[in-house]
């Protein structure tokens, strides 16, 4: 299918590319505006506290302080920030106020005509704190007698939900076999390099909030208005601003309410940019913490019958979105796995760290992780090769569409070939033979093997199942494509773009069906005031949802240039032949009108328009999920993604006996993500998640001390990112399955690496460690920790 | 806080600025000379972000103070393109390999191996690994970025 296409999948550069490379990008801490104030935080040093009183007499002293804001004040001018969860008792607000609930938190915050200002005034609000206890531990949380993170709630359990789909406890009870285990997933984030950036600017004059962020998060503006409590016509998103980076993550509604509620209290600009340890520590922006405890049902030949998984999720302090990651991988439950049964119970337990935000993959890196686990292990108790067992449950390529015992239907996939094909290109047996070429030296060397799914393009379907008030299945994307007089082609794109190349997307979707090279097709991004509907991307969806907006709005195009041309030539539009903007009579290619033509006619001479038609040339089309939007039924089964995409990893890795540190010597990765539609793009995007993968595989923990309560890893020395010394060359094997349900047969790919290179890479380090009798089951797998199990000390 | 004149050489241009003793260098070069192509990233000389050439040599100009760079000569990622704007070679391979994506660590990227090129002209992949091993890229796993240096190499000594 990729063959068909004139311009899809073809090598493009990358539009966004230009300004990147000569310094030109517009990133939200370029901006400057007259008069513009700057924040920075006051933040609490206890991980709870009672805010008995704050004195910021000697702050607002200083030259060039103009105003500290307190949690108190700030409340009574805004509505609390939205949860996805019913939680009444829970508030989720921008500043902490009566309490301080995590050390980090921001309490005050300081407003001056400088952030070197800011920050030395900062230093001088006094805040008088009574120290509360608190709890660090989610397992500690539930207990009866733990210290309550949110008082008025009565408990740290957030949700808990236990939900059946199929006979469990009779395909469990038929089974020869069962392996129990428990996995943990540490705290830990995809940090982008660019901290969270905002300036605020209300305009007396207009009565309108501009808003100039580096964000990415659905439906940004309406949550800053609801927030502030303004119409959302009255807020301007500029969704022109570069993201430096987010992978899920900048969605910094709390800053954003902050600076927009002291740009109109003081009249001026207000400007927050985290430092990093504003960043790490209150931007409340950690990823899943996860405890997975499991049970798989197996007989002697491998079939896997039935799975039970209790997840227990360490969302901090405030539950945002955190506790909808639990709810992603209700869609892919059971893997790429025809596993008949499942039962998942889904904890969401709230502790006095920093607040959880989505990470890229929505929690399903960290369930694959958990449920790869397992296999590896039923491989190892029935000696079993570990792509045997695998081969033996995965989905075959005749069964699609596949639905899976929690609801959601798989669209297409070809596991097998994917798996030989990776295989194959890696040279397993080779690879085997250079990990035992090792060992015979006496190194510790492992090969690993992971298989997983990357459901895209979804319809939060997990809102109602989280949360049954919020009915929620309404997931759009638009676009508005505009031809100008000249016959230029515009396209918008109504979000901000954090790396994803949205320009490029677009602009060959829509040359895709118009048939116009897309080097002549400009993208842009709108400004919320004139922006039609989005969802941002999230979710592994622009490719699929945007991609499909912007060739729905050229198909409309299209037709109207066939309209125009059939009307002049007297002709029926079944006779004529679309070519690349012109249009020609079938079998006549001579009788032909140009682009050009038809567009002057559009633009211009109403009087060769056919009767009673809209002048100009210009389309706007907003498309649902492809597999629609549809409540959850009575036990939970929902489609939530209409696409599945599948990957395959397989490293080798050698591990330094004396000091734990663990080397990755070789990488393949097998992906199908259907019908690629940029091949670099695609490609980065993969390496770049195989890049987050190895970090939360082997380095990246936001640890806290459970003595104190502080977070351990403030800045990026002790929370550690890959480097290119650790992030190895990776060789992509493709394939392509093209999906049935989108435009081109695009799937989703902004997840795709990260979501098995963890359990890929824990799957090379226990088979590395097998010799020794060892075994790890918790993410990061640290040196430290290696080290100290090698050496049979205690972790 | 007393301030400070300085002067530097910027992409071959004569600047001038006043700023705090406590000012950083990426601070003076983005907020008073108005030159936002390097980028912030960690304040703390771990990500690279900030790197610009001081004197012939990268640095990190989030820990060096503007004062110390007084009389110096820097290079920006601005100061990367050819008088009539076109790309460098280095910043057209970056382009073909498409060795970014969010573009926010690109600058520094483009920096460090600008010092690698100039040093080295034919690196292989150990070098570029350690030229760019002290600049943080979230987003690409680095891959494109080193076949971009090798790539811009080879056309740089094929002339």
């Amino acid at each position: 299918m990729d063959g068909d296409f004139k311009f899809v999948g073809k090598k493009r550069r990358v539009k966004e590319d230009r300004r990147f490379v000569t310094g030109r990008g517009r990133y939200a801490a370029d901006l400057r505006l007259p008069g513009m104030l700057h924040v920075a935080m006051v933040s609490s040093p206890y991980a709870c506290a009672e805010i008995r009183s704050v004195d910021a007499g000697a702050a607002l002293a200083m030259p060039g302080v103009r105003y500290v804001l307190t949690g108190d004040e700030l409340f009574d001018h805004i509505n609390p920030l939205l949860s996805g969860l019913d939680l009444p008792n829970v508030k989720r607000v921008p500043l902490a106020r009566g309490r301080a609930r995590y050390a980090g938190e921001w309490v005050c915050a300081v407003v001056a005509e400088s952030r070197a200002i800011a920050e030395d005034a900062a230093e001088l609000v006094e805040i008088d704190y009574g120290m509360l206890d608190y709890v660090i531990d989610p397992e500690e949380a539930i207990e009866p007698e733990a210290p309550l993170v949110h008082p008025e709630h009565g408990s740290n359990v957030l949700f808990d939900k236990t939900w059946t789909w199929g006979n469990v406890d009779g395909d469990f009870a038929a089974s020869a076999h069962s392996v129990k285990y428990r996995a943990r997933w540490s705290r830990c984030s995809t940090i982008p390099i660019e901290t969270f950036a905002v300036t605020a600017s209300w305009d007396p004059g207009r009565e309108v909030l501009d808003v100039w962020a580096s964000i990415q998060m659905p439906k940004y503006p309406e949550q800053i208005a609801r927030g502030l409590r303004m119409p959302v016509n009255a807020v301007n998103v500029h969704f022109d601003i570069d993201v430096g980076g987010s992978y899920g993550l900048k969605r910094g509604i709390r800053q954003t309410i902050i600076v927009g509620y002291l740009s109109r209290k003081l009249r001026a600009p207000v400007r927050f940019i985290e430092d990093r340890l504003e960043n790490l520590a209150g931007g409340e922006m950690h990823g899943p913490d996860r405890i997975f405890d499991i049970e798989m049902a197996y007989d002697d030949d491998a079939t896997i019958r039935s799975i039970r998984i209790h997840a227990t999720d360490d969302a901090g302090c405030y539950p945002g979105r955190a506790p909808l990651q639990l709810g992603k991988p209700v869609s892919a439950i059971v893997g790429p796995y025809r596993i008949a049964s499942a039962q998942y119970r889904a904890m969401s337990v709230t502790t006095n760290k920093t607040s959880q935000e989505a990470v890229r993959g929505f929690g399903q890196a960290p369930t694959n992780f958990a449920i790869e686990t397992g296999i590896d292990r039923i491989a190892r108790a029935l000696k079993l090769d570990r792509d045997e067992v695998r081969r033996r449950n995965l989905v075959r390529a005749d069964e699609f569409p596949w639905r899976i015992p929690s609801g959601s239907e798989y669209d297409s996939g070809d596991y097998h070939t994917v798996l030989d094909k990776v295989m194959k290109a890696a040279g397993w047996d080779d690879l085997l033979a250079k990990r035992d070429a090792l060992r015979a030296e006496g190194k510790l060397a492992g090969l690993g093997l992971s298989t997983c799914l990357e459901p895209s393009g979804g319809n939060s379907s997990f809102e109602p199942l989280f949360n049954p008030k919020n009915d929620t299945t309404t997931w759009m994307e638009a676009c508005l494509i505009k031809v100008d007089m000249l016959g230029g082609v515009t396209a918008t794109i109504n979000t901000s773009t954090s790396g994803q190349g949205h320009e490029t997307l677009v602009s060959v979707a829509v040359g895709e069906t118009l048939g116009i090279d897309p080097d002549r097709i400009r993208a842009i991004h709108a400004e919320s005031l004139d922006a039609l509907p989005s969802n941002s991307p999230v979710g592994s969806r622009m490719a699929i949802m945007l991609g499909g907006a912007a060739a729905g709005a050229a198909k409309k195009i299209k037709q109207k240039a066939m309209e125009i041309a059939a009307h002049n030539f007297q002709l029926p539009v079944d006779r004529l032949v679309y070519d690349g903007g012109d249009v020609h009579v079938e079998g006549n290619p001579d009788r032909r009108m140009t682009w050009l033509e038809i567009v002057d006619i559009a633009h211009r001479r109403y009087h060769d328009m056919p009767l009673g038609s809209e002048p100009g040339l210009q389309a706007n089309f907003t498309w649902e999920v492809p597999t629609g939007g549809a409540l959850p039924a009575e036990d939970g089964t929902v489609q939530m993604y209409p696409c599945y995409a599948f990957e395959a990893h397989i490293p080798l890795v050698a591990i330094d006996r004396d000091t734990g540190q663990v080397e990755i010597l070789d990488y393949y990765i097998g992906h199908d993500c259907g019908t690629v539609i940029n091949p670099d793009i695609v490609r980065g995007m993969t390496l770049g998640g195989i890049a987050h993968g190895i970090g939360a595989a082997l380095y990246e923990k936001f640890e806290y001390d459970r003595e104190t309560g502080q977070l351990m890893a403030g800045s990026f020395m002790d929370y550690l990112l890959p480097s290119s010394h650790e992030v190895p060359p990776v060789e992509i094997v493709k394939h392509s399955t093209p999906s049935p349900l989108t435009e081109f047969g695009q799937k989703g790919s902004g997840e795709s690496g990260y979501l098995g290179a963890p359990a890929g890479i824990a799957s090379a380090v226990n088979d590395a460690l097998e010799p020794l009798g060892l075994h790890l089951d918790t993410l990061p797998m640290r040196v430290r920790d290696i080290e100290k199990l090698i050496n049979g000390r205690e972790q | 806080m007393s301030e400070h004149t300085i002067r530097m050489t910027v992409n071959g241009r004569e600047m001038e600025g006043n700023a705090e003793a406590r000012t950083t260098l990426v601070d003076f070069l983005r907020d008073t000379l108005d030159l936002t192509g390097t980028h912030v990233g960690c304040e703390h000389g771990v990500c690279g972000a900030c790197s610009v050439v001081m004197d012939g040599r990268p640095v990190r100009s989030c820990l060096l103070y503007a004062v110390q760079a007084d009389g110096a000569e820097i290079t920006t990622v601005e100061g990367l393109e050819g008088a009539e704007g076109e790309l460098s070679p280095l910043q057209d391979a970056f382009w073909e390999n498409h060795a970014m994506q969010c573009g926010y660590c690109t600058p520094g990227m483009l920096i460090a191996t600008h010092a690698l090129l100039s040093e080295n002209p034919d690196p292989d992949e150990d070098d570029i690994r350690e030229a760019i091993g002290g600049n943080l890229c979230r987003c690409t796993g680095y891959q494109q970025i080193v076949e971009a240096v090798k790539m811009a190499a080879e056309k740089m000594r094929k002339g």
